[in-house]
């Protein structure tokens, strides 16, 4: 038996053996820890790089030079970086990665890393960190970003010597991408850059803990197949995680095989054309009513690389209750996590589905399909009766702006079909993912679980970068931002111009933080706190001169500060021939200011905790309820649809 | 579903056997686990076994058969976790250490040692005016004894955290793939 060693599990950094440090590799070429993070990215097939340099990250960016195969963009602030990575990284389908220093550097980063863990991102973080001796000692711009990070990270490494450089990172980019994709932290200690060691690639990763489950085993595919031939009323519940798994072929041709609708979360807009009759668009507390009732009244539930978060859900126990339910998901810890299934199925989407598909047909082959006309006729019926819509009297603007609904839909109708739509956080993310005509999947991204404002202009600058690089740049890229979540990295207009990524900027600017203000107005009784940002006030307003501060910030002027054209409008012709102008111009980002009216509201909309039967398709109309009229006939709610109170 | 704080008075006791990589900060990633999934463990050891590259955490809680499923699962996404184990109380043995210092004095002392003998435990440290006894024991043998001596009083109480390993000649850790890299 071999002796018991020290227990490493309890301490932060290695125990120094004697002897341990010792440089046993010799084979390869001679070099610093710097350069050889340099080499292994590139090594890696790492082309574009996002970051900001600082102190305990100089010998890496010391280590970049004219020479470095890859694009560096450098950011303003170092959420960005995260961001870009993150839109980089969802454009393409590579990895992001980002390279900032210690301290501040590392936590700036945590938002970005957040937002990736939730919405499985593949990221790889390289943040400085002070040298080994000084771990501990509270130094400068020291922090435990590998600590800080535990919570939201898929992994996360501590590096302290140059040696382990090119393994660490080989298997960083693997854990990222691989499985569920996610956010790697590592952090190199300032003695791991400078130490000397030796080059080799490719690298053997060592991970005896992480063996993720692509392909579905044995009878869970007969089984589910077995409930697609005994249901009347199936539906595809399409997320995110068939979006990372490149599926929508796969998902088009499962809806086309079953004849089941498909509905779609957030982030899995796009998955299939917006001009397919399957679809039924998106789900959940702003998604369609026909999406919404698909899901409460379906007797089979599919659940595709979705995790039945709770704006799609509503109240939990009252999701989908007749259903019965297959969830695929490549995490297994997902399954089972929010609603218990019938059928799981752990594996990758696209290589489940692709095994699913000819079982199907094989069940279909000897029992028949089950006529699922009656089903398509109900859903038929609720989505031509309760489309998105904006032309009630109560959707007219008051103040002479516009209708932000109208301005989404005039940007999609003159948008390239090319085009990757970007957004913010807030009601415009909401109205542009109910709103823009998706014909081709990887064309959206939004923050979803996380939702995390000012997440729109580095996800674009980081979508063009992509777009520049796998489409030659024939990708235009169009970010709908709110003058609210805007401001929040508004900075990285200046990254936008001298990197040369020419997105185009829309701000629905409606002068408030919108999608707060909904909610102030339907369940805080119109008590508008700390909601005014008197940065983009009514045309008409503006000449009462009902404030004393107007246009804070001037948006055409920061456009132009920062060395982008600046447009704004006013009225529907001003708004139509600045988005003509802005489609044409393809050398350096645009920026409109669209003056819109701020009491727009999203609908439909079922409050947060509610059921998603209680969905308000318009103040007012609860659709989903249904009760037995004078008449006896059974139709849906016109009561006074009162949203019940809940907390965000 | 859903229903956390995964661990409910009235839930049955677990017990855990989670073979991690023996790599510095490990404890942190898993503790943290527990903290923020809203789980809460009755007790938690660590220690080395009888592999250099793995270290086997115990871990005993009160928890509902659901939650318990998705807090294995949630452990077994961290990347230094290489295998998870709940043990069948049936075929396992499991023990804790307990160390006790009883107000003991001339007048009762004897009645202490009777229950000591009584329940075949040691004393370790005699002092005129206390005990410390150590006991070892499944649960059930350490808190019939604590019962005991509460009458006395108790001036200091600490446990070790459940112990277990299955019976049989097998090891837990066989098959199970180490790795000799020791950084984190």
């Amino acid at each position: 038996m071999a002796l018991p060693t020290p227990l490493q599990a309890f301490s932060g950094v290695p125990k120094t053996h004697t002897g341990n440090d010792k440089q046993t590799i010799i084979d390869g070429e001679r070099m610093t820890g710097a350069q050889a993070l340099v080499r292994t990215l590139e090594d890696l097939g790492v082309q574009d790089v996002f970051g900001l340099p600082g102190g305990a990250i100089l010998p890496v960016y010391h280590a970049i030079n004219d020479k470095t195969k890859f694009r560096f963009t450098l950011v303003r602030h170092e959420q960005a970086a995260g961001h870009a990575a993150e839109g980089y990284a969802v454009a393409t389908g590579r990895v992001g990665v980002c390279i900032v220093t210690s301290g501040p550097g590392a936590t700036n980063m945590i938002t970005p890393i957040a937002d990736a863990n939730m919405d499985s991102v593949p990221l790889v973080v390289i943040t400085g960190q002070v040298g080994v001796n000084a771990i501990g000692t509270d130094a400068f711009q020291e922090a435990d970003i590998v600590g800080a990070t535990y919570p939201v990270v898929k992994h996360s490494y501590l590096v302290t010597r140059a040696q382990d450089i090119p393994r660490v990172l080989a298997e960083a980019h693997y854990i990222a991408r691989s499985g569920r994709p996610g956010p790697v932290v590592v952090d190199l200690t300032k003695t791991a850059q400078t130490g000397e060691m030796y080059y080799s690639w490719p690298q053997r990763m060592i991970l005896p803990g992480y063996n993720p489950t692509t392909k579905a085993h044995g009878r869970v595919l007969a089984d589910a197949a077995r409930l697609f031939a005994q249901s009347y009323r199936p539906l595809l519940y399409v997320g995110g995680g068939a979006a990372r798994s490149n599926a929508s072929k796969e998902v088009a041709e499962l809806a086309e095989v079953t004849g089941a609708p498909i509905v779609t979360t957030l982030p899995a807009r796009g998955i299939v054309p917006d001009s397919n009759p399957k679809n039924l668009g998106m789900l959940g507390m702003h998604g369609t009513v026909a999406a919404t009732a698909a899901a409460q009244r379906c007797d089979l539930l599919v659940a595709i690389g979705a995790r039945f978060d709770d704006r799609v859900t509503g109240k939990l126990s009252a999701f989908a209750p007749s259903a019965r339910v297959i969830h695929i998901d490549i995490d297994p810890a997902e399954i089972g996590k929010n609603r218990a299934p019938d059928v799981p199925i752990v594996g990758d989407v696209a290589t489940v589905l692709h095994d699913l598909i000819p079982e199907i047909k094989r069940s279909q082959a000897i029992g028949g399909k089950l006529n699922l006309k009656p089903w398509w006729d109900s859903l038929n019926a609720l989505r031509e009766q309760y489309t998105i819509t904006y032309d009630e009297p109560q959707d007219q603007p008051t103040d002479g702006s516009l209708q932000p609904q109208w301005v989404v839909e005039q940007l999609s109708a003159k948008a390239d079909p090319a085009t990757i739509w970007v957004t913010g956080v807030g009601q415009h993310q909401m109205w542009a993912a109910q709103l823009i005509d998706f014909e081709k999947p990887h064309s959206w991204i939004s923050s979803g679980g996380l939702g995390t404002m000012g997440f729109g202009l580095p996800a674009a600058i980081g979508a063009s970068v992509g777009s520049a690089r796998d489409f030659g740049g024939k990708k235009p890229v169009w970010l709908i931002d709110g003058d609210g979540s805007f401001q929040m990295c508004s900075e990285e207009l200046a990254t936008a111009f001298l990197d040369h990524a020419p997105v185009k900027i829309a701000i629905l600017n409606n002068s408030v933080y919108g999608m707060v203000r909904q909610w102030q107005t339907l369940f805080y009784q119109q008590h508008y706190s700390q909601t005014n940002l008197l940065d983009g006030e009514a045309h008409s307003e503006q000449e009462e001169g009902t404030s004393e501060f107007f246009d804070v910030p001037d948006f055409v002027k920061l456009a132009e500060a920062y060395g982008c054209v600046g447009l704004r409008a006013f009225t529907e012709e001003e708004a139509l021939a600045a988005i003509d102008k802005a489609n044409l111009i393809n050398d350096r980002p645009v920026l409109i200011d669209f003056r819109v009216w701020k009491d727009a509201m999203v609908w439909p909309m079922v409050a947060a905790g509610a059921s998603n039967d209680e969905v308000t398709y318009r103040p007012g109309t609860q659709p989903l309820l249904r009760h037995a009229d004078e008449n006896g006939a059974v139709s849906g709610s016109t009561g006074v649809g009162t949203l019940s109170d809940a907390g965000f | 579903m859903a229903n956390y704080p995964a661990s409910q008075p009235g839930s049955q006791r677990h017990t855990l056997s989670v073979l991690v990589e023996n790599r510095p900060g490990v404890l942190a990633r898993i503790a943290g686990l527990f903290a923020r999934r809203a789980f809460n463990i009755n007790s938690l050891s660590v220690s080395p076994t009888e592999r250099p590259d793995i270290s086997r955490v115990t871990v005993t809680a009160d928890v509902d058969e659901v939650p318990l499923e998705q807090i294995i699962k949630q452990l077994n996404k961290l990347l230094h976790v290489l295998k998870i184990v709940e043990l069948d109380p049936n075929s396992t043995v499991e023990r804790e250490l307990v160390l006790i210092k009883v107000a003991a004095n001339q007048s009762n002392r004897s009645d202490v040692l009777e229950i000591v003998r009584l329940f075949r435990v040691r004393v370790v440290d005699v002092n005129p005016e206390s005990l410390t006894i150590e006991a070892t024991g499944a649960e059930g043998k350490i808190d019939a004894l604590l019962g005991l001596l509460e009458h006395y009083g108790v001036i200091e109480l600490v446990r070790s955290g459940a112990v277990a390993v299955t019976r049989g000649p097998r090891a837990l850790s066989e098959k199970v793939i180490g790795s000799e890299v020791t950084g984190r």
